[in-house]
């Protein structure tokens, strides 16, 4: 039983496999070898800074097949956390439109300019800090989490998918419906940051080494 | 409902060990960095900032081993601040399990360093620390410049420009400090923080000065800061992080409770 977080330069990866020793017992490794990846039970796939340097190195360390590998099999559980959440969609209008790995159909997009809430205060950009997540759709991952839980952000684009099958969490942010949250099959994946957002955070990722889809 | 604002004790470090030490009830010996930063983590902070004051470099390795430990045993977002001068500084210090450094000094000799480290890591780890003193007098417009070695340089640089320039270079965050307040417990410089957190479309962190709870509240309504970091209010026992937190909520703030 092994856990991998996927390591394609990107993010920061002790954090997230820290927090995972934390929850388990299970074997955790940071890594991008194949065979450890096809090895391992589940995966997890992290993603921090620009969307183009994250789908860029993707490919470079060869990983990229064999996370559609892994999403087309739909067998093995995977955790998408940040721009791993985003990567998952169609494409990002970052950098002038990057293309991502189309599991999710929808787009990532900025927040716009000059957001503002419901009281006409300025919203910061990055979104950056404790929000809520409201559990639009119940999932095991959510097992245990107060609805309306708050999580630790930190971004500037934010995940807008289609179908509304595969949106589990919704955060407000200005007018920007985020979704916090999205799924399929084996495959959940997350904006915020479970393995900074203290006990709720914890318990989602025990929650993901306990999920049997 | 939305966003809460942030509450962020600033611990300052010297060789691996908390200065001066924090004083929570039932902690024998108060100067562990790991048993301050849990205990912190369980009364609700929502982030917590390392200050490294250690003068020699050779020394400064206890500071990577001191933030592993904790990253280890908090599942907050850690800041790291005080000597970040290249890139592979920040890269240590990432790699240890810092979420985010705060670049300060470095940023003023080389401003460059910034945009370099922004493209580098992501602006979502680089907070740029801003030491403001104001020099107008009080008959004038306010104006405040920036500041360097504990606020004895002045650079000459016009705070506002320079927190504009800062985030163009790529600052995620910036952690303001008026060299006028700090130390004071005579609350924030809250001209210099309205000025600053209108100038810029990143979050700000408002420090120098906390006294009291009422500081805090004052910081976000009327400086208009994303999050508020003081030390010695919360270090000292005068009041805690769940008592700050309510009294924020308390008047309309909206707080992770």
């Amino acid at each position: 039983m092994t856990i991998a977080v996927i390591d394609y330069g990107m993010g920061n990866l002790h954090s997230v496999a820290k927090a995972l020793e934390h929850v388990t017992h299970e074997h955790v490794v940071v890594t991008r070898d194949a065979r450890r990846i096809r090895g391992a039970t589940r995966l997890v796939l992290p993603g921090q800074g620009a969307i183009r340097d994250c789908m860029a190195e993707l490919e470079r360390s060869e990983v990229k097949g064999l996370v559609q590998e892994v999403l087309a099999d739909a067998e093995k559980p995977l955790l998408g956390i940040c721009v791993g959440e985003q990567m998952l969609l169609d494409d990002s209008e970052e950098n002038d439109g990057i293309a991502c790995l189309g599991f999710i159909p929808g787009k990532v997009r900025r927040f716009k300019h000059d957001l503002r809430d419901s009281q006409g205060h300025r919203l910061k950009v990055p979104h950056m800090g404790w929000n809520r997540v409201h559990q639009y759709h119940p999932h095991p991952l959510w097992d245990g989490i107060d609805d309306g839980e708050r999580f630790y952000f930190v971004h500037s684009y934010y995940v807008d998918a289609t179908e509304d099958a595969s949106v589990f969490g919704k955060t407000e942010y200005g007018d920007a419906q985020v979704h916090a949250a999205i799924g399929r099959g084996p495959v959940f994946a997350v904006q915020f940051h479970p393995e900074k957002s203290a006990g709720a955070g914890l318990r989602l990722l025990e929650n993901f080494v306990n999920w049997e889809p | 409902m939305g966003l809460a604002k942030r509450i962020i004790p600033c611990l300052d470090v010297d060789g691996g060990r908390v200065v001066k030490g924090v004083n929570f009830v039932g902690i024998r010996d108060a100067g562990d960095p790991v048993e301050i930063a849990k205990r912190y983590n369980q009364q609700g902070a929502d982030e917590i900032t390392f200050l490294d004051i250690t003068a020699s470099h050779e020394d400064r390795g206890t500071t990577v081993d001191m933030v592993e430990r904790i990253a280890g045993e908090v599942f907050i977002p850690l800041t790291v601040g005080g000597g970040i001068r290249t890139c592979d500084d920040i890269r240590t210090m990432l790699n240890a399990g810092a979420d985010k450094v705060s670049i300060n000094t470095a940023a003023v000799h080389d401003p460059d360093f910034v945009y370099e480290a922004a493209q580098r890591f992501g602006s979502q780890c680089i907070v740029v620390a801003i030491d403001a003193k104001r020099v107008s007098q009080s008959s004038e417009a306010p104006r405040w410049e920036i500041f360097t070695h504990g606020g004895r340089n002045a650079t000459g640089l016009d705070a506002i420009e320079w927190a504009q320039n800062m985030v163009a270079l790529g600052a995620g965050e910036l952690l303001l400090t008026s060299m006028d307040r700090d130390g004071t417990k005579a609350g924030f410089d809250l001209g210099l923080t309205h000025a600053i957190s209108e100038a810029v479309a990143v979050p700000v962190i408002a420090s120098g000065g906390v006294g009291n709870l009422d500081h805090l509240v004052a910081g976000v309504k009327e400086g208009g800061a994303d999050a508020v970091l003081a030390a010695s209010i919360f270090h000292f026992g005068e009041h805690s992080i769940p008592d700050a937190k309510r009294y924020m909520a308390e008047h309309g703030i909206e707080m992770r409770l």
